[in-house]
């Protein structure tokens, strides 16, 4: 079956720009422009543009969108209050994750839910069919005409700053403000997917060209770049931010990817709490731990994890970091081996390499607390 | 425009070789690393080990991508450019110098003939057979 990919509005930009175009997730993505260590070390240093257009947004309004929303995602909806984001999973009953996301309280009874590109079809139909019965909850799939552009490093704020009056200081961490960035109505969100401080701009898919040639020609004094999705993908691995599709999936649940924090079992049910309850209670049987490679053959997702001539594991993420200058990688590992210290192998090509179980993040994060 | 030293030969998979004197030089094209992007890791045969024309003598990844290296003529593995261990980005930097892989004395000169000249293997990539 081929479905034609699909571009976001910035896909002309990104191309006269020479960046490399692949496949990802049903669209067509640039994985990079100038180079992906370039680009990585760009957000460590001082500012990069990420389009992330391609993920979904959907608005829930109603009386009954808070009860909706507390009874689809693991996080308590309640404690959000109007200007906070919350970040959330949605579970099936037997605790698989059918996606994560990022949850928007924009007003008492309207909300919104940033999803994975590639899950936007599986979730419209998951959430709309699992709150049919709650007449009051209305939901919108806003997905095509919004734009989201991620400005993420040390400068995003001072460059995000001179393109709004809104004060963007003085917006926390995990929260927001609506206001106009290069004239375009934007809801300015203090998030993203790269420990560095930074925002995710929310904005008209049809102002999405002209507000990201302000950030570039705006940044020129903060040496913006454009990044592509491979320095992101580097970048939220050395803050081991999970990747749905990578670490989580449908077959893994909270409590072993080391999601539990947002799992909040004291609020009343919702879909999937008796299983996490049940695997919480029993202690997981597995993990997702960060591992670090002895040289620098990379650990990649399906390499086996081994100890002593048996599999006791598998990677789901693995890449050359470049802010630690290590092969890095995320694997779940049965619980008996996920300490930190413990001393394992990865096979790469059909030979165990050593690597050791670390502390994460691998890269300290600097998001503004 | 592609970047095809006209003193070399080439392979489809895009290696490069060099005579000097009865030795050949051996490392991948200014093409291939720009597909690779940035090089973090290279695997290599250690020195006194045999390769085989169009077998796989090594490895080289990058950020995103596994990729083998073929021998582009059979012999005796006589150098391995160590530098690769730590700098491995040298084969970004400088393909066709300080980042080259193999010095192979090689079996007999009669795979040599076979590899593609510089006119052949830019005909090759203009084709995009790649």
């Amino acid at each position: 079956m081929d479905t034609p990919l699909k571009r976001t509005p910035l896909f002309e930009a990104h191309v006269a720009a020479g960046a490399r175009i692949v496949p990802f997730g049903g669209w067509e993505m640039p994985v990079q422009y100038s180079g992906i260590v370039e680009e990585h070390r760009t957000v460590r240093a001082d500012v990069g543009l990420f389009d992330v257009s391609h993920m979904g947004e959907f608005e829930v309004s109603g009386p009954q969108a808070l009860a909706a929303l507390q009874s689809l995602t693991t996080n308590d909806v309640a404690a959000l209050e109007i200007g906070q984001v919350q970040y959330s999973l949605l579970c099936l009953p037997d605790g698989g994750i059918v996606d994560d996301l990022t949850l928007y309280r924009l007003d008492r009874e309207r909300f919104m839910l940033t999803v994975n590109a590639a899950n936007i079809d599986k979730d419209w139909t998951w959430v709309t069919e699992q709150s049919r019965a709650l007449r009051g909850a209305v939901w919108r799939n806003v997905s095509a005409e919004t734009a989201l552009i991620a400005v993420q490093g040390p400068k995003a704020e001072a460059l995000v700053g001179r393109l709004t009056k809104s004060n963007v200081t003085s917006i926390g961490y995990y929260r927001f403000a609506s206001g106009r960035v290069a004239g375009a109505e934007t809801i300015i969100s203090r998030t993203g997917y790269t420990g560095e401080d930074g925002f995710e701009l929310y904005l008209p898919a049809g102002d999405a060209p002209r507000v990201w040639r302000a950030l570039l020609d705006n940044g020129m004094g903060d040496r913006v770049k454009p990044i592509g999705l491979g320095a992101r993908d580097t970048l939220r691995l050395e803050m081991r931010y999970a990747l749905y599709g990578n670490d989580i999936d449908e077959t893994t649940n909270a409590v072993e990817a080391g999601l539990g924090w947002v799992v909040k079992t004291a609020k009343g049910p919702f879909i999937g709490r008796d299983a996490i309850e049940k695997v919480r209670v029993a202690g997981a049987r597995r993990k997702l731990v960060g591992i670090e490679m002895a040289d620098r053959a990379a650990a990649r997702h399906g390499y086996p994890v081994v100890k002593d001539g048996g599999a006791l594991g598998v990677v789901t993420s693995g890449s050359y970091g470049p802010s630690v200058d290590k092969s890095i990688a995320l694997a779940y590992v049965e619980t008996a081996h996920a300490a930190i210290g413990t001393e394992l192998g990865v096979e790469i090509r059909g030979l165990a390499r050593p690597a050791c179980v670390v502390k994460t993040p691998f890269h300290p994060s600097r998001v503004k607390k | 425009m592609a970047n095809v030293p006209a003193d070399l030969k080439y392979t489809k998979e895009h290696e490069w070789a060099k005579r000097e004197g009865d030795r050949v030089r051996v490392g991948i094209t200014h093409f291939a690393q720009e597909q690779l992007g940035d090089v973090v890791f290279v695997e290599l045969p250690k020195a006194g080990h045999k390769v085989t024309s169009h077998k796989t003598f090594g490895v080289v990844e990058s950020v995103k991508a596994v990729s083998d290296l073929y021998a582009p003529i059979s012999g005796e593995v006589v150098e391995v450019n160590g530098a690769l261990t730590k700098t491995p980005e040298l084969v970004n930097r400088d393909p066709y110098g300080q980042g080259w892989m193999l010095i192979v004395k090689p079996a007999s000169g009669g795979d040599w003939d076979q590899l593609l000249t510089a006119q052949q293997y830019e005909q090759f990539l203009a084709e995009g057979a790649h």
